[in-house]
């Protein structure tokens, strides 16, 4: 993901290098009022173990190894802040004196992994991890899910930007002049490998090591656990309070699910009775399925078992319902809060079970 | 899952490192043209250089600049060998991988086909891949030569004159020194598990050997943190931060800054 120089244009590279000034001017400020004289062998040592750490193998299931950035665990331990300064200061050596990385594309090298997979990283593990204990298990999980998508993230933010350079700078002839793929090989060539092996890496990483922090030195967790619950309160499940950026999420979700409309056709192999006895229908689904013959009539076994169950919402639209979008949204809330109760009584369950002598 | 690959593996990486880091400082040492030149001018007119070379749109123009980077390298003393292996065989190897579907992926006037497969290979898908090699040749070429040539600590020192805060030079310089060390930390910890293991390890085990030397190291890492720390403030350190400045720009280095900004500056005018 390290991009080296030649594959981006000087345009996006300053273009990306102004991207991630603000944030390292911001970094410095606040670092160096939180910390003081702490600032700098804290900022040192740990860039220099996360440079150390990039070098470690990780066994991979399936056989493979990787090696993993270690952008969530800095975010985890130091904060987002000092995240973004150690994994530039770490990238910078990579880049300047062992040639991994680009100098013309250290910004955008800096805006990808150090700016954008520090944020990701934190917000996605403080949302996941919400106020449970230090010792939580969730926070483990908080950790794997902060490293894998802060590392897919990078990924897909180094896609585009190699991705734009065929559109935007050619030479005479229509020769691409840097990075040659446009955005539709090189996001999912890209993505292909982050996905899976780096993606891994990552998430084994960090949810390693902060199950190795629980054990071993918990405190060096506490700093980006605010609030976090004494180990007791673990029993009675997580509460409602440390679910509020999830279930903003989950109400986001909900208000946009109409977009769904916009959709054209039917979805591939969900196809009704109705659908495979109506003409465009039929000419719809044969365009969608490599131009196959469809059986000349529908099929008695599709029309038996479908009349066996009769949904509430039918197409996501209650029959009493005009308003289409209305309907998806009413549809929306009701099976996430089906999800709720049955995760509330599963939860309530287990809890009385752990109480119980 | 061999706990071989997983400890060779990241032992071979380590030591890679300090291999490169020793080479470097030998080679910094050496009395060629480079190495007697200011860092300052090092810095700037290879900067300027790496982004005409960055921006230039004619394969002629790249060319001379990586020309122009090989007289340096062979008048500065350092072997083509080391560039071939530390820079233009990887550089090639990698870059090459990735333009080779270019070849056929990229639309434009067929110039042939590849035999049996019969996938086109176009003007263009040729050009766009020689532009994307040379270019990462030669601005590889150039700033590996950088380091090759100037001790670590001068060219940290030397981006002085680009503005960057005296404290993350600092912080730079520091990294570096505390990098060698954990690589050494991290290789003994492998090396002593090395010798304490016999026969094959699970690939569950093998992760929680290599999370928990990760984990290890990560608490040194807070310790040495606050060790340092105290070392510093034991010597009077209260946040201020000096750098001693030794450079000295004589005529000779004003006039290497001039040929390379002019050199820059033709490769930037030819090559648009």
């Amino acid at each position: 993901m390290h991009i080296p120089d030649g594959y981006l244009s000087p345009a996006t590279c300053a273009a990306l290098y102004a991207s991630s000034a603000p944030f390292w001017y911001v970094s410095l400020r606040r670092l160096k009022r939180l910390l003081t004289t702490k600032l700098i062998p804290l900022l040192s040592v740990f860039a220099a173990f996360s440079f150390v750490v990039m070098m470690f193998n990780l066994p991979l299931p399936g056989g493979t190894t990787g090696h993993a950035v270690g952008v969530s665990i800095a975010s985890i331990v130091l904060g987002p802040w000092a995240s973004i300064l150690a994994i530039s200061i770490a990238l910078f050596i990579q880049a300047v004196f062992f040639g991994d990385g680009g100098i013309t594309a250290f910004g955008a090298n800096c805006f990808n992994m150090a700016v954008a997979g520090s944020l990701v990283a934190y917000f996605t593990y403080r949302a996941v991890s919400g106020k449970c204990t230090i010792v939580s298990r969730r926070r483990v999980i908080a950790a794997g899910v902060a490293g894998y998508l802060s590392i897919n993230v990078a990924a897909l933010l180094t896609a585009i930007e190699l991705g734009i350079q065929p559109m935007l700078f050619r030479d005479a002839s229509g020769a691409p002049l840097y990075a040659p793929y446009p955005l539709r090989i090189a996001i999912p060539a890209m993505m292909a490998g982050h996905l899976t092996v780096a993606g891994l890496a990552e998430l084994i990483l960090s949810a390693g090591l902060v199950a190795w922090l629980q054990r071993s030195h918990p405190s060096l967790l506490s700093a980006t656990a605010p609030g976090a619950a004494a180990a007791d309160d673990e029993v009675g499940g997580f509460g409602w309070l440390a679910l509020r950026p999830l279930l903003v999420g989950l109400a986001a979700l909900m208000l946009i699910t109409p977009l769904g409309i916009l959709a054209v056709g039917t979805a591939w192999g969900e196809w009704s009775p109705r659908d495979l006895a109506d003409r465009t229908a039929r000419q719809q689904i044969a365009a969608a399925s490599a131009n196959q013959a469809l059986p000349a009539g529908v099929p008695q076994g599709l029309v038996r078992l479908s009349s066996i169950w009769t949904a509430p919402f039918p197409s996501y639209a209650p029959p009493f319902l005009r308003s289409s979008s209305f309907g998806y949204f009413l549809s929306a809330a009701f099976g996430s809060g089906l999800i709720l109760v049955a995760a509330l009584v599963v939860d309530w369950v287990f809890a009385a079970r752990r109480r119980s002598p | 899952m061999s706990a071989n690959r997983v400890i060779e593996g990241s032992i071979h990486s380590l030591l890679r490192v300090l291999e490169h880091t020793l080479e470097s400082e030998e080679l910094a040492r050496r009395d060629g043209l480079l190495q007697s030149l200011d860092p300052r001018v090092k810095l700037l007119g290879f900067l300027s250089l790496i982004v005409a070379a960055a921006a230039s749109r004619r394969l002629e123009v790249i060319g001379a600049v990586f020309a122009l980077a090989t007289v340096l390298a062979i008048r500065s003393r350092v072997p083509l060998r080391t560039l071939m292996i530390r820079v233009w065989a990887g550089a090639f190897a990698f870059t090459g991988l990735i333009a080779v579907p270019a070849l056929f992926l990229t639309p434009g006037r067929p110039v042939g086909r590849l035999p049996v497969l019969g996938w086109a290979l176009t003007a263009q898908g040729l050009r766009g891949a020689s532009y994307l090699i040379s270019r990462v040749e030669t601005t590889a070429t150039l700033s590996m030569l950088l380091v090759l040539c100037t001790p670590w600590t001068h060219v940290l020192k030397a981006l002085r004159v680009l503005r960057v805060p005296i404290v993350l030079v600092v912080i730079l310089g520091m990294t570096y020194r505390y990098i060698l060390l954990m690589i050494g930390t991290a290789e003994e910890m492998f090396e002593s598990r090395r010798s304490r293991t016999v026969g094959k390890l699970e690939a569950k085990e093998a992760r929680r050997l290599a999370v928990a030397t990760a984990g290890v190291l990560l608490s040194k890492t807070m310790q040495l943190s606050a060790d340092v720390y105290l070392a510093m403030q034991s010597r009077g350190f209260s946040g201020e931060v000096y750098v001693l400045d030794e450079f000295e720009m004589r005529r000779r280095d004003w006039s290497w800054l001039a040929v390379f900004f002019a050199l820059g500056a033709a490769a930037m005018w030819m090559g648009h």
